[in-house]
């Protein structure tokens, strides 16, 4: 069960995840992903301060996106994401593929850098 | 039981054939001694001699071949269930033909013989008359038999005995007739009126004429007419024989003073008049039974389709049939949207081109709903239809099919005349159109059934694939012992491990999970297996291996899946372990001489993360040295992500408090209470999920 919320702050796009994602859920996360690349934007944050657990396929759908946020241009920016969330990410190695910040500010810094 | 039940057929219809001869004979009988009765009655009369016969005679015998006659037939036509209305109307009138014709014969022998005196011959004409008057009353019987079969379809139990009653009056006068008790006329006449009237009553039984068709009709009504002619023949010859015969005796046996014979013939008549009214009258409704009976019949059609292994193409084909047909529309055309959301138009008689016509012109009239598939009541149209210059039609009625409340498509008919629907075929439509939204529903949810027990089974084969990917067999070793468990829930899970000798000292061991479930995971995994027996071979350091594994991968692996793996060569000769760990869960190893476990934690990304040849910056060669009574473990994250009722995990520490606490045991007793406290954690019988682990301890 996940519910995914989208809003715009100074022409970044806020994704916010609450509840866990697992491999049925994976797929409204790749939807609203795609929905925020399909539009254009450049700059996308995602909240996963309520985001309570990411099963394998959840990771994919951030992975499966990876090569096509370079070649947009786009930078993606994870943040807030609790220990065990985190734990899964990078045991799969992919917090070294993925931009992951601890708070709302360093990563809307980082993606504010990355754009210029 | 069949076959007693044929010999009980057989014997029931031999049992038949033998009274029907039977009847016959004593009906040949019964007829000779009257006609002898009857000449020599003539005769001693004419003579004046005292006839050795008694006067009553002829007539007991007519009795005896009536009755005969009687139930000859009842063997013949009533017991016959094989005969439907035309061929008992057919049967009465074959009867009526050869009668005619035999009696046509004995006329020509008249005529030839003349004006001679053998032709004059009181006592020979006695002998045509009889003649005569036999084949008249075997035709009257036959025809009172087929009657009786055509009053009596569909019986009520009154008509039962209203017929009782008939047949019993009948048969009295007959006995009356022969015994010539003199009885009040009053008493006489009350039967006769009673006759009369029951005959009547009877003969205003017609339902079987409902039945018949268009063509039967005609039929029938051809052999009414033939079958009244020969009557009125018959009537003709046999009243002119005995006139002529009347006027030189008084005495033969006259058949206008037999009661019997008069009813007889009076209730046949009445009834072949009635029959050819009624069948003459209902000639013009006979099309709207017929219509009636053909919409009962394109119902079962529609309602049966789906039994006899038929597709949604066509039950919509049917409908479209059925609802033309139905109705008399000139053309009519079938909107539907199937399960993918296509829209798909069956039409008949009408090009694709006006039915779009038709709707720009509702539509550019602004008639909301109308054809849209949003709609969902019956509606005229016909009204607007009539500004469209350039369509042909001029009545247009339009239905929805609902599935289970949902709209799925629009039945629309036409006609070429202006207000061609009325309420009646408005109403058959309708339940047309349920019918078929009915059947497609359940065409629809049969095929989900179909495609989810498809699905099952694909499971099953994906499962039983998976199972003989693992090996039977694992490598051991003087230096150590390795045992393993994995057991994967109802969906099937991508676990592997396995193990291969790559020379005397050196021996690789690797342990994956693929992403995702069912069959493309067995499929993922199978390849994996395939690049650890072609790879491991050649002895490739463990970062060499997953970079080679990876570059492998990235072409069959798609877009979003990936596979953790831990890549260990175990080497007894300078005993290390190397490894490799690409995104899978980190190893757990216990070391005996601080009595610690740890988890070892390093750099790895999982294959086919990174689709590129960077890939090698992202895993890195380790190795840790071992010692006897060292254990190492590897298992996959279901055994750690394991919750209990409170939505809590398994997690790391519990599993290395359970390795830490055992570690003295052999690899499968520290597996075996592992997988114990895991159940023991989870609180339940099945876990959710696909776990494995492998044990590997030093000696």
């Amino acid at each position: 069960m996940v519910h995914i919320r989208r809003l715009q702050e100074d022409g970044i796009d806020i994704l916010s995840i609450v509840g866990e994602i697992d491999a049925s859920s994976s797929i409204e996360l790749d939807l609203a992903i795609a929905k925020s690349v399909g539009e254009g934007f450049k700059k996308i944050v995602v909240d996963c301060t309520a985001l309570e657990y990411i099963s394998s396929a959840g990771l994919g759908v951030f992975m499966s996106y990876i090569e096509e946020l370079k070649d947009k241009k786009t930078t993606l920016v994870l943040y807030g994401l609790k220990e065990r969330v985190l734990n899964t990410f990078s045991i799969l190695g992919l917090a070294d593929l993925l931009n992951i910040r601890p708070d709302k500010q360093e990563a809307k810094t980082l993606v504010n850098e990355s754009s210029v | 039981m069949a076959n007693l039940l044929i010999g009980h057929v057989f014997v029931k219809m031999s049992k038949t054939k033998a009274l029907i001869r039977l009847t016959t004979l004593c009906a040949i009988i019964a007829w000779v001694i009257l006609v002898f009765a009857d000449v020599t009655v003539i005769y001693s009369d004419l003579k004046s001699l005292p006839s050795g016969i008694p006067n009553w005679l002829p007539r007991v015998m007519l009795d005896a071949f009536i009755i005969s006659l009687f139930y000859y037939y009842k063997f013949q036509i009533e017991r016959d269930e094989s005969l439907n209305f035309t061929d008992l109307l057919w049967k009465v009138f074959a009867t009526g033909l050869i009668a005619t014709v035999a009696s046509l014969a004995v006329r020509l022998v008249l005529f030839l013989l003349g004006n001679t005196k053998l032709a004059s011959n009181i006592l020979f004409m006695d002998v045509v008359y009889q003649i005569t008057l036999a084949l008249f009353i075997n035709f009257l019987l036959a025809a009172f038999t087929s009657w009786k079969r055509l009053i009596l379809y569909q019986k009520s139990k009154w008509l039962m005995r209203a017929w009782s009653v008939f047949e019993l009056l009948l048969m009295s006068i007959l006995v009356y007739d022969s015994v010539h008790i003199v009885i009040s006329d009053t008493i006489i006449t009350v039967a006769i009126v009673i006759i009369s009237l029951l005959g009547l009553v009877l003969s205003a039984n017609m339902r079987w004429v409902a039945y018949l068709n268009f063509k039967q009709k005609w039929t029938s009504l051809l052999l009414l007419l033939l079958s009244i002619f020969y009557l009125v023949y018959f009537l003709y010859s046999v009243t002119m024989w005995s006139d002529q015969i009347s006027q030189q005796s008084k005495i033969f046996l006259d058949f206008q003073s037999h009661v019997f014979n008069i009813a007889l013939l009076a209730f046949v008549l009445t009834y072949m008049t009635f029959s050819f009214l009624v069948i003459l009258f209902n000639l013009p409704t006979s099309s709207v039974f017929e219509q009636k009976l053909e919409e009962v019949v394109n119902f079962q059609r529609i309602s049966q389709s789906i039994q006899t292994e038929q597709n949604e193409e066509s039950v919509y084909n049917i409908l479209l049939e059925s609802s033309v047909s139905s109705v008399f529309a000139d053309a009519a055309w079938l909107e539907i949207k199937g399960r993918e959301n296509e829209q798909r138009l069956f039409t008949h008689q009408i090009t694709e081109r006006e039915t779009k016509d038709i709707h720009a012109h509702l539509e550019k009239n602004k008639v909301k709903g109308a054809l849209e598939q949003s709609s969902d009541k019956t509606k005229n149209l016909s009204k607007l239809l009539g500004t469209l210059k350039s369509s042909r039609f001029r009545s247009l009625l339009a239905f929805p099919i609902k599935v289970k409340d949902e709209t799925i498509g629009t039945l629309a008919l036409l006609k070429e005349l202006p207000d061609g629907f009325n309420k009646e075929m408005t109403r058959i439509v309708s339940a047309f159109a349920n019918q078929a939204g009915i059947s497609i529903g359940n065409f629809r949810l049969m095929e989900e059934a179909f495609q989810n027990e498809r699905y099952k089974e694909e499971l099953k084969i994906a499962k039983t694939v998976q199972q003989s990917l693992l090996p039977t067999r694992l490598e051991q070793d003087a230096d150590f012992e390795i045992s393993a468990f994995s057991a994967s829930a109802d969906e099937v899970g991508g676990d592997y491990y396995d193990t291969l000798r790559i020379s005397d000292h050196e021996i690789a061991l690797i342990i994956a999970d693929v992403s995702g479930k069912g069959t493309t995971a067995a499929f993922h995994m199978s390849q994996m297996k395939g690049i650890f027996h072609s790879l491991a071979q050649q002895g490739p350091s463990p970062k060499d291996f997953m970079a080679k594994a990876n570059k492998a991968l990235v072409y069959c692996l798609e877009r979003g899946s990936f596979i953790s793996a831990t890549y260990f060569i175990i080497n007894t000769k300078t005993k290390k372990v190397h490894y490799s760990r690409a995104g899978h869960c980190p190893v757990l190893f216990y070391q005996s001489s601080t009595n610690q476990t740890q988890y070892l934690k390093d750099k790895g990304t999982a294959l086919g993360m990174v689709r590129t040849n960077d890939y090698c910056n992202f895993v890195e060669d380790n190795e840790f040295p071992y010692a006897p009574g060292d254990v190492m473990m590897l298992y996959t994250d279901g055994i750690t992500e394991t919750k209990n009722d409170k939505n809590e995990e398994f997690g790391y520490d519990r599993l290395s408090l359970a390795l830490q606490q055992n570690a003295a045991k052999s690899s499968r007793e520290i597996e075996e209470i592992v997988i114990e406290k895991l159940y023991e954690f989870s609180g339940s019988e099945d876990i959710n999920d696909d776990y494995t682990s492998m044990t590997v301890k030093f000696r």
